[in-house]
């Protein structure tokens, strides 16, 4: 049995998976994975599309059973949460502010605040159907931190933002981390854009092909064989690399930005 | 009772009025949940229930509720289904019980239903019997979703983040369920098996184009509901049509002028 400390120690163990396994239609998604995720550490997960990283996300959060394995958790875990995507129901008239009060024990009083410190302060009237892709996913986020997350999960956190403002979620991750003290577990296809704004990255392909500081990884040969070589622009997209032996890529689970 | 309703037909406004109260947030949970056709099974297996009262001689509200009820508990699974097609499945099981009930019915020996009153709705038939299951219906929905509000709107909004967050979302959507059960089958009597769905969808749907919350859409929802049953009733008495229809029709005329309200806007 895991022993889990309580506090705001720099290097509390939140959440510990062991050897977690995951199969769909005898097609292995998750094979073998372990890790740790410690406070105040941003660890990254990357890897081509369909490779399991959504899945392994939904794993740790709970939303999905693994056929093998075993996770452990902290006592009473805050989680927060930014899903890739979210699309509601264009007949149920919601402003911002009515989305953000949604969230279970927050303090109405703290939207404000959160609004303001993500800059999208005059959205909070807008109805939640008139965001642009890049305003969406910073409402998503000022709910993610509305629980006081001891650990914040971000999935493909840039999706459907400009490149200004891509650079400028990144830079805002790690300073979130100091604020609330608390770790991140960022899903991302493309290690160039995290690179300044990780601790940890994990190469994942179904197993962890390899995992470690950026630097490290990115001139990891399993690295390399995975996204291929063209990686010297430094907004570079990856190029999918079909021929690897396990990305016969189960697209099933959202991950869909092809290039 | 008796006294309180003179004039005879003021208990099946009072029973309407009920129901398409109880119908306003209730309909407004089932457009935004995209569970149309869920509505229509349980009305379905609610005929299912008719007939089994029919045959153990049990009463027949309690038969028609506990034949709804019990069908949501088995299709409430189906909510989180997504692998298996939800849609073809409700469409079998929601058609196959109409068809099971119609010909159970007809099997049964020496048993006379009024199939189109069920089919049709009897508005101006009903008892007091059935008002005070519907007065009690609709004080338990409207007691439960104004305590659960919140809670149910963000399972409505998002499943995921209301279970990461730390809601209980099986509870919440088993509450929801069961009280649509209850209200289809109690509107059985109103509109009828087959425009129960109409009278959950139309109200909210001309709501939305008028409110700016949900809050808004459900309370605009229920008060074009009771306007619906007060028009439908009163052109069913000065037309002589029959009142469910004539009630859904109504709030279909509504939900056009909703409509011309949103051209404006």
């Amino acid at each position: 049995m895991l022993k889990l400390s309580d506090g705001r120690m720099s290097n509390t163990l939140l959440l510990k998976a062991n050897n977690l396994s995951l199969s769909f239609r005898q097609k292995k998604v998750l094979d073998d994975i372990s890790l740790e995720i410690h406070t105040g550490k941003i660890i990254t997960f990357i890897g081509p599309n369909g490779c399991g990283k959504s899945t392994l996300t939904k794993v740790l959060l709970g939303l999905q059973k693994t056929h093998a394995g075993k996770i452990t958790r902290k006592r009473n875990l805050r989680v927060g949460y930014m899903p890739q995507k979210l699309q509601l129901d264009e007949r149920l008239p919601l402003t911002v502010r009515g989305f953000l009060r949604l969230t279970h024990g927050c303090n109405h009083n703290e939207i404000d605040g959160w609004l303001e410190r993500l800059n999208i302060k005059p959205l909070t009237n807008s109805s939640v159907h008139n965001l642009s892709g890049g305003e969406w996913q910073r409402v998503l986020l000022a709910r993610a931190l509305l629980v006081k997350p001891e650990l914040l999960v971000l999935d493909e956190p840039v999706q459907g933002v400009d490149v200004q403002g891509q650079l400028e979620l990144y830079q805002l991750i790690p300073q979130l981390r100091d604020e609330l003290g608390c770790a991140v577990v960022m899903v991302s296809h493309d290690l160039h854009l995290v690179m300044a704004a990780t601790d940890e990255v994990i190469c994942l392909n179904g197993h962890v092909c390899c995992s470690g500081h950026p630097d490290t990884v990115s001139a990891d040969p399993a690295y390399l064989e995975l996204f291929g070589r063209k990686l010297n622009s430094p907004i570079a997209h990856y190029t999918h690399h079909h021929d690897h032996e396990h990305c016969s890529a189960d697209h099933a689970h959202g991950d869909h930005q092809h290039d | 009772m008796t006294e309180l309703f003179a004039v005879w037909w003021l208990m099946p406004l009072f029973a309407g009025m009920l129901l398409a109260i109880s119908a306003g947030p209730l309909g407004s949970f089932v457009v935004w949940r995209k569970m149309a056709f869920f509505g229509d099974t349980l009305a379905h297996g609610a005929l299912l229930g008719i007939t089994f009262g029919v045959l153990a001689d049990l009463n027949p509200t309690f038969a028609i509720i506990l034949g709804s009820v019990s069908l949501a508990l088995v299709l409430l699974p189906l909510q989180y289904a997504s692998r298996l097609s939800a849609d073809t499945l409700l469409g079998i099981v929601s058609h196959g019980t109409l068809a099971i009930g119609l010909v159970a019915l007809s099997l049964a020996d020496g048993v006379r239903v009024d199939l189109m009153g069920y089919l049709f709705g009897d508005l101006l038939a009903i008892n007091e019997e059935h008002v005070l299951w519907l007065l009690a219906s609709t004080a338990l929905t409207l007691l439960l979703i104004s305590v659960f509000w919140n809670a149910l709107l963000a399972v409505t909004v998002s499943p995921e983040l209301a279970k990461i967050e730390g809601r209980r979302v099986a509870m919440l959507d088993l509450m929801l369920i069961i009280l649509l059960a209850f209200t289809v089958a109690l509107a059985m009597k109103v509109v009828g098996i087959l425009l129960i769905s109409a009278l959950l969808i139309i109200p909210p749907a001309a709501a939305h184009s008028l409110s700016r919350s949900p809050q808004q859409m459900a309370i605009v929802a229920s008060l074009i509901g009771v306007i619906s049953v007060a028009l439908g009733m009163w052109a069913s008495f000065y037309w002589d049509t029959p009142a469910g229809p004539s009630i859904v029709v109504a709030a279909m005329g509504l939900f056009g002028l909703s409509l011309l309200v949103q051209r404006k806007n």
